[in-house]
């Protein structure tokens, strides 16, 4: 029974109005080993971990450093017990370098002068041991994500952490990084650093960890051995039912061209090249095409230059055979185009108004919904809104009348969806319609979009994730520097080959 | 106890008490400063700014007084609904008192020059305050210029614009416009019979129930209509408005013109009473258009609630007038409604400061049925036993 637990949480409970956090949640980290922390959104992982960190304090349960009862009022005792955290949304100052920001608030000094020498060496020797390549005089502005969180973790090891939780490190990165982090992670542990791993997607977990400990609703659900354990039955632990995890759909039966792009050249808002140049491709009705590729090769201005949100400098864009390139986004959106956006609380959704309201926000105008004299009809706002809620099974607190910005963001997604589903459409665009959401929403999200190609819409899917792309689309074309380098098809191709058109290491000639 | 939560929790009780507290905290650090300046004093002087009024010996002068504090009032209303409204669009109306200053002097000099009937007079003063505010609208909509600078400054080229107008129709021996009831009775604003509610007040009339009126219009549009549904929607999110199709450039355009329609008509409303004068050399910009910034921030940014504070304002401001200058120096009367007033800003901050309390205390409420409920169970426990 002498397990050698590093840090153990005995029957932690913590509870906020109304509602119960963590129940009664006991979590025993080895040491030297890879525990994963695995639950939906709101499940309490992050509640769990604040408490670890000391940003909050349980109304019940203990804290045990080595088998030894510890109190941890506040991060700073958390970091004298050799615990340190990397958050999901970096902690860097932007305008520091990366040796700056490792050493910010432990520097030493002598006489009140900043000794960077001694603080470099260690940080080379640090990031050579453990195969963290950083450029120490790099600034963090400048540095890509995955090296902003390399960064992060040396910060972790400068001070003498051995105690690390990162929580949901790959939801920012590009696959390729995401294979670089599990490494790392896999070496830390190896030297003896004891890793608390926050996730919810089941094959990082499945790859990378020793453990893991299934939450549900705040409650703890059990702690199970990953060589004993199939994704299957993580997912069921976590949701608490089966869930498809391989979205089953019949073939596709593409018919009549709904969208055709041609030539299109949307401007950067970044930089004075074009995001987008001269992309073409075709949407038929019925079939599911995705857009894949590795953040920021120009798949955002391609959909704001479709929903004309960023006008374009060239080609065309025929919806239904039509040329919208030259129309208003209004009188794009009353031409059948509908549009999940890539963030919802920036450009989905007003958070300040009622769900009510944020189901009309493209609709409001309609007869339907404003009188002669320009008056709401709020009645028939409210019985809309109502009909969506139950159809798309939105939950809020208060029904229609819940503020928007009081919404879960699956439910706020799930609203958005329920919206541009709901609306007179031949085509739907979709954005990262799953980021962020947990396993049981995506799961609901896929069905959704297949539901809308069997019922013979035209759907273009924009997706980071690769597996989302692999099991959703009908075509996939790969976006890379603004132009669409590879046209594959999902029931033959690999990660491996989709990999490589992404990264730019293969491209040939589309004509779609 | 559950009901005394939800009021609490109302965000318009929330308002109301703290916009209640400002006007609070006001007065205490009022009486400090009278106090800091001359002890002796203070009582005195501190009940006269907030009588004003009512600190006149005879009723008639009671009632004269009150009529002549709704009258400034109106203009203000006015002002804080023009702040109010550009305010819930996302836009900060500085330019507001520009737009009153303009209003100001072409209503006076429709008045004096071309002696028109007074609905003129007002409508040109309306007219002219909205393409005020369509200038700043065009160059935020167009040439993204912020609308707090294009205000700032179009408030000075106002300012001497209806200084050399005015400078028509000025009396020969002094800096004022010649009165307008001597030179063209028909554009004073009719009182319809209210001056002798008020003693005989030959100022009050139309222009106080016009503003309430405008007021209430106010809010109408804002809560039921789609222009204020498109409205507000841009205010709260603006990527979010452009996203469903709604023109950010118009409904910027549209949101200044009608703010500076409402601030162009409140100057009418307050200089077609003859109650003052314009001062043709004057050098800095009526403060009722930044007053106006104070009066929708202390009436919680609701319309309704502007007509309230705005008739708070000038109460005190009035008030403050009177202090009796033997015992504190000329200025006492701006610095005391300078502190309240300044002080009304704060009122989304003492709304903070409420939420906040009372989540402390369900915090506090929910740990203590934990204790309870584990009590019980002890106790449970024990009985079983």
């Amino acid at each position: 029974m002498q397990d050698n637990y590093t840090i153990e949480m005995l029957n932690i409970t913590k509870r906020f109005p109304g509602i119960v956090a963590n129940d009664n949640i006991s979590l025993q980290l080895k040491k030297g080993e890879i525990h994963a922390l695995l639950g939906e959104n709101g499940a309490g992982k992050s509640t769990l971990m604040s408490v670890l960190f000391g940003l909050y304090q349980p109304e019940e349960g203990i804290i045990k450093k080595d088998g030894k009862e510890v109190k941890i009022n506040n991060p700073n005792d958390a970091n004298d017990l050799g615990i340190g955290m990397v958050h999901q949304h970096f902690k860097l100052v932007q305008c520091f370098t990366v040796l700056d920001n490792i050493i910010l608030g432990v520097e030493t000094t002598k006489y009140g002068i900043l000794q960077k020498k001694e603080a470099r060496k260690r940080v080379m020797e640090l990031s050579e041991k453990y195969g963290l390549f950083v450029d120490p005089d790099a600034l963090i502005q400048d540095i890509t994500v995955g090296m902003q969180q390399r960064t992060e973790i040396l910060k972790m090891l400068y001070r003498d952490n051995d105690i690390l939780i990162f929580d949901e490190p790959t939801a920012v990165l590009t696959p390729s990084e995401i294979d670089e982090l599990m490494q790392i992670m896999k070496n830390l542990a190896k030297e003896g650093k004891s890793i608390l791993f926050i996730s919810h997607k089941l094959n990082e977990i499945m790859s990378v960890a020793d453990r893991c400990s299934v939450l549900r609703r705040g409650k703890y659900i059990g702690t199970v051995d990953i060589k004993d354990t199939t994704k299957e039955e993580l997912s069921k632990m976590m949701v608490g039912r089966d869930v498809q995890l391989v979205v089953s759909k019949e073939d596709a039966k593409p018919t009549d061209v709904v969208l055709d792009v041609e030539n299109l050249v949307v401007p950067s808002s970044h930089h004075h090249k074009n995001a987008v140049n001269n992309v073409s491709f075709k949407v038929r009705k019925g079939e599911i095409v995705c857009i894949a590729g590795i953040d920021g090769n120009g798949q955002s201005e391609l959909v704001y230059g479709i929903t004309g949100i960023t006008k374009t400098t060239g080609g065309t864009i025929n919806l239904n055979g039509k040329d919208i390139s030259k129309m208003s986004i209004r009188e794009r959106n009353t031409s059948g185009l509908s549009h999940i956006p890539e963030d919802r609380q920036r450009h989905g959704l007003v958070l300040d108004y009622s769900l009510a309201y944020n189901m009309v926000l493209q609709r409001y105008f309609e007869p339907e919904f404003r009188s002669k004299l320009g008056f709401l009809k709020k009645k028939n706002i409210r019985q809309y809104a109502n009909r969506l809620i139950d159809q798309f099974d939105v939950r809020s607190g208060q029904g229609a009348i819940t503020i928007t910005r009081s919404m879960s963001g699956g439910n706020q997604q799930k609203a958005i969806i329920a919206r541009e589903m709901d609306r007179e459409h031949d085509l739907l665009i979709a954005v990262q319609p799953t980021r962020g959401l947990d396993v049981g929403a995506i799961e609901y999200i896929h069905s959704q979009l297949i539901k809308e190609r069997d019922a013979g819409k035209a759907i273009l899917l924009v997706s980071l994730e690769l597996e989302e792309v692999l099991s959703v689309s009908d075509r996939i074309l790969v976006m890379y520097e603004g132009e669409i380098v590879g046209e594959l098809d999902p029931k033959t191709t690999t990660r491996e080959e989709i990999g490589m058109y992404m990264s730019g290491a293969r491209r040939e000639e589309v004509k779609a | 106890m559950k009901t005394k939560k939800n009021i609490l929790k109302s965000n318009a009780f929330q308002t109301i008490l703290s916009s209640l507290l400002c006007i609070l905290f006001g007065v205490i650090i009022c009486y400090i400063v009278l106090l800091c300046i001359n002890p002796a004093g203070a009582n005195e002087a501190m009940t006269t700014i907030l009588q004003n009024f009512l600190s006149a010996s005879k009723a008639n002068l009671r009632l004269k007084n009150f009529g002549s504090t709704l009258v400034k009032t109106a203009p203000l209303i006015m002002c804080g609904l023009s702040i109010q409204f550009c305010y819930k669009t996302g836009l900060f109306n500085i330019g507001a008192a520009g737009q009153y200053v303009v209003g100001a002097g072409i209503s006076l000099y429709a008045a004096l020059a071309w002696h028109l009937p007074w609905f003129v007079c007002l409508l040109l003063a309306t007219v002219v305050g909205a393409v005020w505010g369509a200038i700043v609208g065009f160059l935020k909509a167009y040439r993204n210029v912020n609308e707090v600078i294009s205000g700032i400054m179009l408030n000075w080229i106002g300012l001497y614009l209806v200084n050399m107008l005015t400078g028509n129709v000025k009396e020969s021996t002094s800096p004022y416009t010649i009165p307008i009831k001597s030179e063209s009775p028909q554009s004073l604003l009719p009182s319809l019979g209210l001056e002798n509610l008020f003693g005989g007040n030959k100022y009050v009339g139309i222009a106080v129930p016009l503003a309430i009126i405008i007021a209430i219009v106010i809010y109408i549009i804002q809560q039921r209509t789609t222009l204020g549904y498109v409205l507000i929607a841009t205010g709260y999110n603006k990527d979010a408005a452009k996203y469903a199709g709604m023109k950010g450039s118009k409904n910027i355009i549209i949101t200044l013109i009608i703010g500076g329609a409402l601030a162009g008509m409140g100057a009418g409303m307050y200089y077609l009473t003859g109650m003052e004068q314009w001062t043709t050399t004057s050098s800095s910009v009526p403060d009722m258009g930044f007053n106006g910034i104070a009066a929708t921030f202390l009436g919680g940014l609701n319309p309704i609630g502007t007509v309230f504070a705005a008739y708070f304002i000038e109460h005190i401001t009035l008030g403050g007038s009177k202090i009796n200058l033997n015992v504190y120096p000329s200025q006492i009367a701006d610095l005391m409604s300078a502190i309240i007033i300044y002080l009304c800003g704060f009122t989304l901050f003492f709304k903070y400061c409420i939420n906040s309390y009372l989540r402390n205390k369900e915090e506090r409420a929910a740990r203590a049925t934990v204790e309870v409920t584990k009590d019980d169970k002890a106790k449970e426990g024990g009985e079983g036993k």
